[in-house]
């Protein structure tokens, strides 16, 4: 969802700001070149032993739940999630996983929360966005930013699953740029209620939701218009629902078009300062992405699961399939995606945990690199299965339908690789800026620059910059991170090369800040699975070796990709493309489709 | 008048876990892999929560016996309903077998003024089928094993037994030993409030000689093997070739 690129600009990036000097956020630093490990090494356990032992009780119940009760197929057909399955989940607690015990909730970390969510995303997808909607972003903003009474208020009844939460931001002609939405909540004159109108489409609970957290256009004194953020219930009068809408993938779970008619909503109801709707929404969808992340490890674990025992099988040319290169690739591929992407999604629910607030490079590629991992991860496993994946009673082709949809809402993936590359860039923009003030006045900060100056230097002669993982990780891994330094590094200086030439012109260079977010994105992730070998290295845990052959494996292949996607991003060659796919485009766009003419000329 | 239940809560490797044998023959690999509450035991404890919640059963507590991690299985108990649970410490690699736990459940029974003891009819990793029998015997009680139904009359326990060909019905008097089969009941799911609520309840951890019996091994085991692989079979045409490939492998 909604991220626009206005947010990127320093003004509006409030956040930002703040955080600029000495983050300790790994994804943050890379971006000049810089290597802080604080956040990354050694990996992070969020959990004492007593939280630990709580989490392996709440897991097998959860697993068995929907091993045995929830049954997706039924779900599906009847495009809602069925009243049994429903009853159970409420009886369960899920619907109530983070909200502090005395609400009503269980009160669980985000770690917790992600060990939950990875089975429902192992199980069912559907399920997953339906309890996901509700308390990853439905109701989160009241968590994040409520008062007291409103807590008090609503969060009992939502914590229960009595009552079903819906987040509502997008509409008609508003989805990626969240901030020009139209919806307005126009205060009365006494000051005790907003009137609020407009309509908010492809909600998830649209249908089913008691309570809304909606984002409208607010006056606000001595400003322009902001987005301000309201909780609105259906009961106040003047909401209503579209019917369910027909998509491609997880059925069961119900989307639809809300719309507000001059609803009037208390003045209590605001949620967060009047004027900082935008900010409540973005963190509140910043603040729930690592749960997507570790729900699509569970996804991708069980299509591996499957296609394992398929190949492991399925006998073609008198050999046993999984003896085949081409099967072999894809299952190993696989398996380092998941491996990745489940490093990930724990790393950052272990720093969110510990208190850190400056993850949102993080959360936002981890998103990106969980659903297009777990789309490859999925589609793979079906090509294994061959025919029988094409088949409904398998469940593999109802997976990749239900996965497709995580690429798309919450952000879509290609937004968030542009604020991936921008926010990076922004910060380490500030951190030239702050160097170019430097040489000015050099005696001001005479560390600063002495340190920085033979850093870059050092770079320039290809000496590498003196920064290390050694000591930090397993020394069978030494290598590999040599490698990883290598690639930050690279990126550092490619950074540096694009600010030089395009200076703030670089928001529009969409090419270029693509490459660099894959860039970011494989390096982050091989931070993660790096540090997590080395736990598992040192903990002599006896899958070490297997995971080291995992991590190896994926550092490689990772490693080639950010050569590969910075060299992109400076070259003559990959300017030349990128200025002709802009071409054709524009050609496209003219013509209403392709151009070229047919070869048998009609 | 209500009586004090005692249920067994037997930890097992998984029924969805393929177990492996070790290399040395000596037993099964239990290392790293996952275990749960025997099903036959969650049978059981559905049943005494049930008596608990009809107020027909005082206090329901929840026993295992074995190493450390028991107790993992005695907290799921908690949360599914026991009222408190006793973990009986028994280290991992001392051979537990039917009559050294049936002492051990017995010694209970003395201990807490037990009227009744519910298990399951067997465990399903070693599937003895022996316990609840031989804690009747050491206590003297009436037995109903291979309950499907059961139903409190009074003094007495009206249950009905699954016996080969058919269901018995038969009347017990209390105190008494059940065990139950698979269709006495579905067992509810521990959910996660419970489990939350469950760790305040109490989790008692006896020794051994706290009990003061004694568990000397009857039997020893020789050796543990993997069942043998079924080979695959071959499909013939007719009766003729049928014949021929007996003759063949020297069946006929
Ligand atoms: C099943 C489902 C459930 C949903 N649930 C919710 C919900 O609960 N609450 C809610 O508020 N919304 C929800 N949404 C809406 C969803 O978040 C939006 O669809 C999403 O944000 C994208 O907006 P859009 O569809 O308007 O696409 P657009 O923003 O119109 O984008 C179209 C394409 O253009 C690209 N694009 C747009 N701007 C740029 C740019 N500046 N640079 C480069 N590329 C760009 C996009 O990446 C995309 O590929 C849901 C959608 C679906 C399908």
């Amino acid at each position: 969802m909604p991220i626009t690129t206005a947010h990127l600009k320093p003004e509006t990036s409030v956040e930002e700001k703040e955080s600029t000097e000495a983050s300790s956020s790994f994804a943050a630093n890379i971006f000049m070149g810089r290597l802080v490990t604080k956040q990354v090494l050694p990996y992070p356990q969020a959990l004492n032993e007593e939280q630990q032992q709580e989490l392996k009780e709440l897991v097998s119940p959860v697993s068995r739940f929907f091993k045995e009760i929830n049954n997706p197929a039924a779900n599906e057909a009847a495009e809602a999630v069925e009243e049994g399955t429903m009853a159970g989940l409420r009886e369960m607690g899920a619907f109530g996983l983070q909200v502090p015990m005395q609400y009503g909730g269980l009160g669980l970390r985000n770690t917790q929360y992600a060990r939950l969510v990875e089975e429902v995303g192992a199980a069912d997808l559907a399920v997953g966005i339906v309890l996901g909607a509700h308390q990853s972003i439905g109701y989160k903003a009241i968590l994040l930013y409520g008062t007291e009474e409103q807590k008090k208020q609503y969060l009992p009844r939502l914590a229960s699953g009595e009552q079903m939460a819906a987040f509502c931001l997008t509409e008609p002609a508003s989805g990626s740029d969240a901030a020009s939405i139209k919806t307005y909540a126009k205060p009365s004159p006494c000051g005790q209620y907003f009137t609020l109108s407009g309509n908010k489409l492809w909600i998830s609970n649209g249908g089913t939701a008691e309570v809304f957290t909606v984002f409208a256009k607010t006056p606000v004194p001595g400003d322009k218009e902001k987005i301000s953020a309201f909780i609105v219930e259906r009961g106040f009068g003047g909401v209503t629902s579209g019917p369910p809408e027909k998509k491609m993938g997880i059925k069961a779970s119900n989307t639809a078009e809300v719309s507000f008619d001059n609803v009037r909503v208390p003045a209590s109801n605001l949620l967060g300062e009047l004027g900082s709707g935008f900010k409540v929404a973005m963190n509140v969808l910043n603040n729930g992405r690592f749960g997507m992340a570790a729900a699509l490890s569970g996804t991708m674990k069980s299509a591996i699961a499957c296609a394992v025992e398929h190949a492991n099988n399925r006998v073609q040319f008198g050999r046993k399939i999984n003896e085949f290169g081409a099967i072999q690739e894809k299952l190993a591929r696989a398996t380092t995606m998941q491996y990745a992407t489940e490093s990930m999604a724990y790393l950052l629910s272990a720093n969110m945990d510990a208190g850190s607030t400056d993850y949102q490079i993080e959360a936002a590629i981890s998103k990106v690199f969980a659903s297009e991992a777990a789309w490859n991860v999925v589609d793979e496993s079906l090509q294994i299965l061959g025919g029988m994946g094409y088949m409904q009673e398998c469940g593999m082709e109802k997976m990749l339908r239900d996965l497709r949809i995580f690429r798309i809402f919450e952000g879509t993936n290609d937004i968030l690789r542009l604020f991936i590359a921008l926010t990076g860039m922004q910060r380490a923009g500030t951190h030239l800026q702050g160097l170019q003030k430097a040489i000015r006045s050099p005696f001001s900060q005479p560390s600063l620059l002495t340190s920085e100056l033979s850093r870059r230097a050092r770079r320039r002669m290809g000496l590498g910059t003196g920064q290390s993982l050694k000591g930090k990780i397993h020394p069978e891994l030494d290598e590999i991170g040599k490698e990883l330094v290598g690639c930050i590094t690279t990126l550092g200086s490619t950074i540096e090369a694009l600010l030089m030439k395009h200076g703030k012109r670089i928001i529009d260079q969409q090419f270029h800040l693509k490459c660099v977010a894959e860039a970011t994105m494989d390096i982050y992730a091989m931070i993660a699975v790096i540090s997590r070998t080395s736990r598992t290295l040192e903990l002599h845990l006896p899958s070490a070796q297997h995971e080291k052959l995992l991590c190896e494996t994926f550092c490689l292949e990772a490693s080639e990709r950010v050569v590969h996607n910075l060299q992109a991003a400076t070259s003559s060659r990959t300017g030349l493309v990128f200025r002709n796919m802009a071409l054709i485009t524009a050609a496209l766009s003219q013509h209403g489709g392709t151009v070229h003419s047919h070869p048998i000329s009609f | 008048m209500a009586f004090r239940v005692l249920v067994g809560v037997k930890r097992v490797i998984d029924y969805a876990v393929k177990v492996r044998v070790k290399p040395d023959k000596s037993g099964v690999v239990t290392d790293g892999v996952k275990h749960s509450m025997n099903p036959f035991c969650e049978i059981a404890l559905e049943e005494a929560v049930r008596l608990k919640e009809k107020s027909l059963a005082s206090e329901v507590i929840a026993v295992s016996c074995g190493p450390q991690q028991c107790q993992e299985v005695i907290r799921t108990a908690l949360a599914i309903g026991a009222d408190r649970g006793i973990h009986v410490e028994v280290p991992a690699n001392d051979e537990l077998g039917p009559l050294q736990v049936s002492k051990v459940f017995a010694a209970l029974v003395k201990k807490e003024d037990v009227g009744l003891v519910l298990l399951g009819k067997q465990a399903i990793d070693d599937d003895c089928n022996q316990t609840g029998q031989m804690i009747a015997g050491l206590l003297d009680w009436s037995q109903g094993t291979f309950v499907s139904e059961m139903t409190v009359e009074g003094e007495t326990l009206k249950v009905v037994r699954e016996v080969d060909g058919g269901l018995e019905t038969v009347r017990l008097k209390l105190p008494s030993v059940i065990t139950a089969d698979l269709r006495l009941n579905e067992p509810r799911y521990a959910t996660l409030p419970n489990i939350m609520k469950a760790k305040k309840k109490r989790l008692d951890v006896l020794k051994i000689k706290d009990l003061g019996v004694e568990l000397s091994p009857r039997f020893q085991v020789l050796s543990i093997d993997e069942p043998p692989q079924r080979e695959a079979g071959v499909t013939v045409e007719s009766t003729a070739d049928l014949v021929k490939k007996l003759k063949e492998i020297g069946k006929i």
